[in-house]
C-alpha cells in the first residue's frame, strides 16, 4: 500500500519543483508517401501524419489530467524530407511548399513543433540534400511550427566541411530573412554530429530511416527535483550528492516511462523510448544552471563547470537507465542557453563564455545551444564554430549539435526575445579571427583512428 | 479495479472530510483507505478510492473535486494510483 509521504514527495515534485514530462513526440515514417508531383506529394504527407497523430494532443492531454502530471509538449517528429522529396522536388521552391504542407498539418493536429525538416549529409551532399539546406531560410521564415536540422559530420564519416561551410551561410540568412523577430528562424536550425534517429526533442528531432513506421519517444525533464534534491544533501560527499542525484533520476525517469507505455497502448503506436534529459525552462526553479549552483559554484561557467557537468550527467544516465525499458534519444543534461535562467544570468555577468559552453559540451548532451551572437558575426564564424563543436562530436563518439542565432541588428550587451520555452538570451561575444582560409577549403575532415585514445 | 489517490492539501478546517466523503459516497466511490498528516504547518490527506463502480467518468470527478477544494479552500486533486506506484516501487 502507498504510504502518504511517498504520494507527498511526488506531488512536491510535480507543484513545488516542476516535474513535467517535456514532450511525447510521435515518430512517422514518410518514406512510402506516394505522389508524381510535388502537390501529390504534399496530400500524402499531410494525409500521412493528420492520420496517424489525429489522437496524439488529446490522449497527452488525458494522460496529463489522469496522472496528475503536466506533459508540457506534444510533437511529431519526420523521415527527414530530402530523403521524402528527392524524387519529386526539383527546385529549392518545391521543398518550401513540403514545408508549408507540414506546418499546415503541425495545425490540424494541433503539436507545437513537427521536427524534421532535415538532410543527412554526414559525408556527402545530394542533389535533393543540397536543395532542401538551400531552401531553409525561406522555408522556416514561411512557417510557425517546423524545424529544421542537417547531420553534417559522424564518427564514422568525419564531417563534411563543404555542408559545414553551406550551413554557416544558411544560418545566416535564415536569421536575415526572420530579423523582424530577434533572427528567431535560427531558433528553430539546428547542425548535428551523430545524430540519434529517435531524439524526441526540438530542433533535432528526426524519424531516423532505422525506425518502423510510427513510434512514441518520450522526453523527461526535471532540474528543479533535482536541485531541490541535492538541496538536502549540501556539504555532503560525492558519494551522497551522486546517490542523491541517481535515486532522484530513477523518480523521474518512471514518470516519463509511465506516461510513454500509456501513450503507446492508447495510441496503438509502439514504445520507443525514453530519453533521459535534463531540460530545462526558462522559469525560475527549472534550471541545470541553478542545479550546478546548488553542486558548489557560483556560477555555471565557474572552474570545476565541466566536472560538476559531467558528474551531473552520468549520475542521471545511471538513475534513469534502470527506470526504462529502453533509453535512447540524446539523454543528458542539455544547457541551452537562453532556455534556461541561471544560464543566462551566467552569460550575462560573464561567467559565461562561448568556449566554456563548448568545453561543457564535451561531457553533456547536446552542444552549443540557444546561444544568440551579434547579427555581423560573419559565415565563415558561424562555420568555424559549427566544425569545432563537430570534431569534438567525431572525436569522443557523441551527440553533439549547434544551435546559434546571429540576431541581425544587434550586438554584444543587447538581448535577443523569442519568447515561450525558447527564452531570451543576452548576446555572447563571439571570438572574430578569421578562419576564412580554413573554411574555404573543399570537402570534409576523414573520419578519426578508433585507436590509439589519448 | 480502477485505483485513485484523491490529496487534499491545505488549511485545517472543520468539514473537510465530511465534505469529500458525501461527494464521493454520491457518486459512488468506495473509499479503501485513509491517512492524514501535517507537513510544514498544512494539512494533508490520502485518500485510496476505488472508481470502479463510479457514476461519474474520472475527469468529472476530478474537476468537481477540484471545485469543492476552491469552495473550502483547500487543494483537492485525484490522481490515478499508477504514477506514485511506478515511480516509489520498483
Amino acid at each position: 500500500m502507498l504510504d502518504i509521504r511517498e504520494v507527498i514527495e511526488t506531488n512536491k515534485m510535480i507543484m513545488e519543483n516542476n516535474l513535467d514530462v517535456r514532450t511525447i513526440t510521435m515518430g512517422i515514417s514518410l518514406l512510402d508517401c506516394k505522389g508524381s508531383t510535388v502537390s501529390e506529394l504534399c496530400d500524402s504527407i499531410y494525409e500521412r501524419i493528420t492520420t496517424k497523430a489525429k489522437d496524439l494532443v488529446k490522449v497527452g492531454r488525458d494522460i496529463e489530467k489522469e496522472l496528475g502530471i503536466p506533459i508540457v509538449n506534444k510533437r511529431i517528429s519526420i523521415t527527414p524530407i530530402a530523403l521524402v522529396g528527392g524524387r519529386v522536388c526539383e527546385t529549392s521552391d518545391d521543398f518550401v511548399s513540403i514545408c508549408k504542407t507540414l506546418d499546415k498539418a503541425a495545425h490540424e493536429v494541433g503539436v507545437n513543433f513537427i521536427g524534421g525538416y532535415s538532410a543527412l549529409v554526414s559525408k556527402g551532399m545530394t542533389k535533393a540534400d543540397e536543395l532542401l539546406i538551400r531552401s531553409i531560410p525561406e522555408a522556416l521564415a514561411s512557417t510557425e511550427r517546423i524545424c529544421s536540422s542537417v547531420v553534417v559530420g559522424s564518427t564514422k564519416t568525419g564531417i563534411n566541411m563543404d555542408a559545414v561551410r553551406l550551413m554557416g551561410e544558411v544560418i545566416k540568412e535564415t536569421a536575415v530573412k526572420t530579423k523582424d523577430n530577434d533572427s528567431l528562424g535560427c531558433a528553430k536550425l539546428v547542425v548535428l554530429c551523430n545524430a540519434p534517429d529517435d531524439n524526441p526533442f526540438m530542433a533535432g528531432a528526426f524519424h531516423g530511416v532505422t525506425e518502423e513506421d510510427a513510434i512514441i519517444n518520450v522526453g523527461v525533464s526535471g532540474p528543479g527535483v533535482v536541485k531541490s534534491a541535492i538541496a538536502n544533501v549540501k556539504g555532503e560527499s560525492f558519494e551522497v550528492l551522486c546517490e542523491t542525484i541517481k535515486k532522484t533520476a530513477f523518480k523521474i525517469t518512471r514518470v516519463g516511462q509511465l506516461v510513454a507505455q500509456e501513450a503507446s497502448k492508447r495510441l496503438g503506436v509502439p514504445f520507443g523510448i525514453i530519453d533521459l534529459s535534463l531540460a530545462p525552462t526558462p522559469a525560475v526553479g527549472d534550471s541545470v544552471g541553478e542545479v550546478l549552483e546548488e553542486i558548489g559554484l557560483e556560477y555555471a561557467g565557474a572552474p570545476g563547470t565541466t566536472a560538476a557537468l559531467a558528474m551531473l550527467n552520468d549520475q542521471v544516465k545511471k538513475g534513469g537507465i534502470m527506470a526504462s525499458s529502453y533509453v535512447g534519444g540524446l539523454s543528458g543534461a542539455f544547457i541551452p542557453v537562453s532556455e534556461d535562467q541561471r544560464m543566462i544570468d551566467a552569460a550575462e555577468c560573464g561567467a559565461l563564455t562561448l568556449e566554456k559552453l563548448e568545453a561543457m559540451t564535451c561531457v553533456c548532451s547536446v552542444g552549443l545551444d540557444m546561444i544568440a551572437i551579434p547579427g555581423d558575426t560573419k559565415e565563415s564564424t558561424i562555420s568555424g564554430i559549427i566544425a569545432d563543436e563537430m570534431a569534438l562530436g567525431m572525436v569522443n563518439q557523441k551527440t553533439t549539435a549547434v544551435r546559434l542565432i546571429p540576431v541581425i541588428g544587434k550586438g554584444v550587451g543587447e538581448q535577443a526575445v523569442f519568447g515561450g520555452l525558447l527564452g531570451y538570451a543576452p548576446i555572447m561575444p563571439v571570438n572574430n579571427y578569421s578562419c576564412d582560409d580554413f573554411i574555404a577549403r573543399k570537402g570534409r575532415i576523414p573520419a578519426p583512428i578508433h585507436s590509439f585514445k589519448n | 479495479m480502477h485505483k485513485v489517490i484523491i490529496t487534499v492539501l491545505g488549511k485545517d478546517t472543520v468539514g473537510i472530510l465530511a465534505k469529500v466523503c458525501t461527494y464521493l459516497s454520491n457518486n459512488k466511490v468506495n473509499i479503501l483507505d485513509i491517512s492524514q498528516t501535517i507537513v510544514d504547518g498544512y494539512f494533508n490527506m490520502m485518500m485510496v478510492a476505488d472508481f470502479n463502480d463510479a457514476d461519474k467518468d474520472f475527469y468529472l470527478i476530478s474537476d468537481e473535486l477540484k471545485q469543492i477544494g476552491e469552495e473550502i479552500g483547500v487543494d483537492i486533486r485525484a490522481q490515478k494510483a499508477a504514477i506514485f506506484d511506478k515511480m516509489h516501487r520498483i
